[in-house]
């Protein structure tokens, strides 16, 4: 016996919230990126919690599937940063809302 | 039954030492304005993650979490990290309006989750019984119900290289043309 269910939602929750917040709050290209791998942890939790509560291995099949996914976004999305930083020469994201000054890729 | 009781109470302590950790690094983790100290504490965070993962019955996952989680995306982060070497002015904290509005989005969310969690009634409240998915069987299960979907994903990893790929030579090649018009 571990515990109920709902705790471990509630975990989840809390993690995706401080998430959430790192990606909406912070002025920062890596640190947004950084909230967004705190929110698909989260939801892993979530799942991994919700295969053993049902006692169906499917759960851990979508983290499988999460973690691809979370590897690929974060290779594009730092990449992506990189880029940006080169242009713009600072991670703001604010710096990167002037349509005029864009240049082809 | 005393025995029982015990193992009960090892299992549910565990649980809620790990939850304590994973809650308290990464809420560290989203507040330092070191960017490296920031990586490091989700290091420690996604390490608690994948202990959960073991006492939650997925002795895989928990070993994918710490490779693929702590040994290559925290990794590259940190190579990133140290390869722009940001000023500190850029990493100024948000006005104060945004602030609010963004707690006031958490707090709603959070309220509607406790709701939803506690609205359940004695179902959601029944304590998870212990039980483990052997590497084998589930990659078995794996690879027998969703090979379609590895493909897929395995499909995107390889477009993710070559989106990489083209990024970096783009860049490369633009920084190389403003060096030779300098000159």
């Amino acid at each position: 016996m571990i515990v109920p269910y709902s705790h471990v939602l509630l975990l989840s929750a809390l993690l995706f919230v401080v998430g959430m917040l790192c990606a909406v709050g912070r002025r920062n290209l890596i640190m947004i990126l950084l909230g967004l791998e705190v929110m698909l942890n989260a939801g892993a939790i979530a799942f991994v919690g919700a295969a053993l509560r049902w006692q169906q291995i499917e759960g851990q099949t979508v983290v499988i599937f999460v973690l691809a996914i979370a590897a690929a976004e974060v290779s594009i999305g730092l990449a992506l940063i990189v880029w940006a930083y080169r242009r713009t020469e600072s991670l703001d994201p604010e710096r990167l809302q002037d349509l005029d000054t864009a240049e082809p890729l | 039954m005393f025995r029982r009781q015990t193992t009960m109470t090892i299992y549910a302590l565990l649980f809620y030492l790990l939850a304590a950790v994973i809650l308290v690094s990464t809420a560290i983790a989203v507040t330092r304005r070191n960017l490296v100290h920031a990586a490091i504490f989700l290091v420690a965070s996604f390490f608690a993650s994948a202990l959960l993962f073991y006492l939650l019955g997925a002795p895989l996952l928990a070993m994918l979490e710490i490779i693929v989680y702590v040994g290559a995306i925290m990794v590259l982060f940190l190579f990133v990290i140290m390869m722009l070497k940001e000023k500190p002015a850029s990493n100024r904290p948000a006005a104060r309006g945004r602030k609010l509005w963004t707690a006031t989005l958490g707090l709603i969310y959070l309220l509607a989750v406790i709701l939803l969690v506690f609205a359940t009634g004695p179902r959601g409240q029944t304590p998870l019984t212990p039980a483990v998915a052997s590497p084998a069987a589930f990659g078995r299960y794996l690879f027998q119900g969703h090979w379609l979907g590895i493909e897929i994903a395995s499909l995107l990893l390889l477009i993710a290289l070559i989106g990489v790929l083209h990024l970096g030579h783009t860049a490369a090649r633009r920084t190389a043309a403003g060096i030779e018009e300098e000159k």
